[in-house]
């Protein structure tokens, strides 16, 4: 996060999301920033967003719950064009809509990315601060608990020193008296002068065009391997995809013929790559710790080209923080071989 | 330091077109526009003026930002010279903090209505003020839900009529108005404390000094600084404009008492007795 240029980082204890705010409290003083324990999301929220305006590389997140309480903030920052990183420590993978959809109302959109691993992360979180800045748009950074409770020892590269854009629209305080004092809102940017507030429908049209610019632009990323003769293609998303991965290399072993797709980027979502794979392949199968929700977008990615299958399912440990028993290689071979056998 | 005072209505002497003049003249200043679309009678620009003119009698137009929430005032936050970030309903401190805390140099001043404060958003300034943010909070207080048309919000007071206390705010079903300067003044992190009115000409005078005294309270880094604005709705009241003056001082105002109910840097400087 630090190296990645973060500088303003606001958070409320929640677990798994906890250490995070821990380190950067940490940490962050030590590199001129500033880091609060905030008294509650919405507070934490808020904090970013004032930051965020004075065009301070800024930072937040929680567990699900937690960003449940910041969404009405999270779509609002996204109409005023704000960049900020927003991390979701997951608990399982039930916040797979929340992150990609987005829980706020108005039509706006997160660019998502979910790490695989820690350095991936590392990798990700980098990006999401590039992206976030380059598109003025909030991106969310979708872990789990697996994810925040590993530590590893890994590369963390130097801070790119590439420019960065430039915050023109940032505040100062400096601009008041000019005739042309900046505003920063949700509401709209261009002042009216005219006494009446402002131009709602304008604003808006000017977003839905950005977000469509956006979505168009940033270029969706995934991770497969075998898919080119699969008879049996499985998509997962985060640390499940490494157990599929595992699994897959394992029947691959044995000469079963199936391959996996791991999207970098939910949003956007790598369609292409899954549509390719699917009109190659007999069957697709959707493995994720929830009741079936990444399922949606994989099932509009294929479009009908081959039968989708789910074979993942509820965390279902007492704590409800992730530890899915059926998250097993030896669980996940038997059930994708159950569908090689269903669509042999 | 003890400056209570009873908000009372003063009318002026001036003849109608004598007043009218003199505000005609008068180009306010860090204002963009000269007319607004709020209803006749309405405190909320008066205070709002008042507070720009404030931040540039102190020199601070160029190190100002706002930060407003959601109510009729916003209606300004794009039409003023001062930087301004338009915040959510409630949320205007914490968003205020994320500011200052990013540039320390900036003087920071929220714009609340009572709903947005008090109903919606009472923690946040309940903890900037506990936490001793060095920013000034401005509540204009009303005692109604004025945008959405007179209905009753955390500060209404005991029998005031709105669309949502139809026989009159009654403690045992709509329960008692929070007098938030007193509360705010409870807290040890907050430095000025004051309520104030725009009733009368008298009362923005007073308003004046005690918007400046807060924005100086910020400069000179003591903590908290907070300024409870008691403004009309004639709208929201359901009564004629001309009697809102009046209305303010006999209902909202004898509950939600004027006065400087804290101030560190003149007690401070007092000398003990």
């Amino acid at each position: 996060m630090i190296a990645a240029g973060c500088r303003f980082f606001a958070g409320y204890p929640m677990t798994p999301f906890t250490e995070v705010l821990e380190e950067m409290a940490k940490k962050l003083p030590a590199v001129g920033g500033v880091c609060m324990n905030a008294e509650s999301e919405l507070e934490a929220i808020g904090m970013a967003w004032g930051a965020a305006a004075t065009g301070t590389p800024a930072a937040t997140g929680s567990t699900g719950q937690g960003l449940s309480l910041m969404q009405e903030s999270l779509a609002e920052i996204t109409m005023a064009r704000l960049p900020l990183v927003v991390l979701n420590m997951a608990r399982a993978q039930g916040d797979y809509w929340q992150a990609t959809r987005g829980g706020g109302h108005g039509d706006y959109r997160h660019l998502v990315l979910a790490p695989v691993d820690v350095a991936e992360a590392v990798e990700l979180v980098g990006r999401a601060f590039e992206l976030a800045a380059a598109w003025r748009n909030p991106v969310v950074v979708l872990g789990d608990y697996y994810l925040a409770h590993t530590a590893r020892a890994v590369d963390v590269p130097l801070p790119d020193q590439a420019p960065r854009p430039a915050n023109d629209w940032a505040l100062t305080g400096e601009s008041g008296g000019s005739g042309h004092a900046k505003l920063v809102s949700f509401l709209g940017s261009e002042k009216q002068r005219d006494g009446v507030g402002y131009d709602l429908a304008v604003h808006y049209a000017a977003c839905a065009e950005h977000t469509a610019d956006m979505l168009r632009d940033v270029p969706a990323e995934a991770e497969s391997g075998f898919v080119d003769d699969a008879d049996v293609v499985v998509v997962a998303f985060g640390t499940p995809g490494s157990y599929v991965r595992a699994a897959i290399r394992s029947l691959r072993a044995e000469g079963v013929r199936v391959g996996w797709v791991r999207p970098v980027t939910l949003v956007p979502f790598p369609v292409d790559v899954i549509s390719a794979a699917a009109r190659r392949a007999k069957a697709v199968a959707v493995y994720e710790n929830n009741a079936g929700q990444m399922l949606d977008d994989v099932r509009l990615a294929v479009l009908g080209d081959a039968p989708v299958e789910f074979i993942g399912g509820l965390s279902l440990d007492a704590s409800g923080f992730g530890i899915a028993p059926d998250l097993d290689v030896s669980v996940l071979r038997e059930r994708i071989l159950g569908v090689v056998e269903r669509h042999a | 330091m003890n400056d209570r005072s009873p908000v009372e209505f003063v009318p002026t002497d001036a003849a109608p077109r004598e007043a009218a003049r003199l505000v005609d003249d008068f180009t306010p200043a860090l204002v963009d526009v000269g007319a607004h679309h709020l209803c006749p009678g309405c405190g909320e620009p008066i205070a709002v003026r008042s507070l720009v003119e404030a931040i540039d009698e102190l020199a601070l137009a160029q190190r100002t930002i706002a930060v407003f929430g959601i109510g009729c005032y916003t209606a300004f936050s794009n039409n003023l010279d001062v930087e301004v970030l338009q915040a959510l309903h409630g949320r205007a401190p914490s968003v205020a903090t994320g500011v200052k805390r990013s540039l320390p140099d900036t003087v920071v001043v929220t714009v609340q209505g009572d709903g947005d404060m008090v109903s919606e958003g009472l923690q946040e300034v309940l903890h900037a003020a506990a936490r001793g943010e060095n920013i000034t909070c401005v509540m204009l207080n009303n005692g109604v839900f004025g945008e959405t048309g007179g209905h009753m919000t955390a500060t209404t007071v005991l029998g005031q009529r709105t669309k949502t206390s139809l026989d009159g705010r009654d403690p045992a079903a709509h329960g008692r108005p929070i007098l938030l300067a007193d509360l705010v003044a409870r807290l040890d992190g907050a430095a000025y404390v004051a309520r104030c009115a725009v009733n009368s000409a008298g009362e923005l005078a007073r308003t004046h000094r005690v918007l400046r005294r807060a924005l100086d309270t910020q400069l000179s880094k003591a903590g908290f600084s907070f300024v409870e604005i008691l403004t009309m709705c004639p709208t929201g009241w359901f009564i004629e404009t001309s009697d809102a003056p009046r209305y303010l001082a006999d209902n909202l105002g004898t509950v939600h008492r004027a006065g400087v109910l804290k101030d560190v840097r003149a007690d401070a400087e007092a000398p003990s007795s």
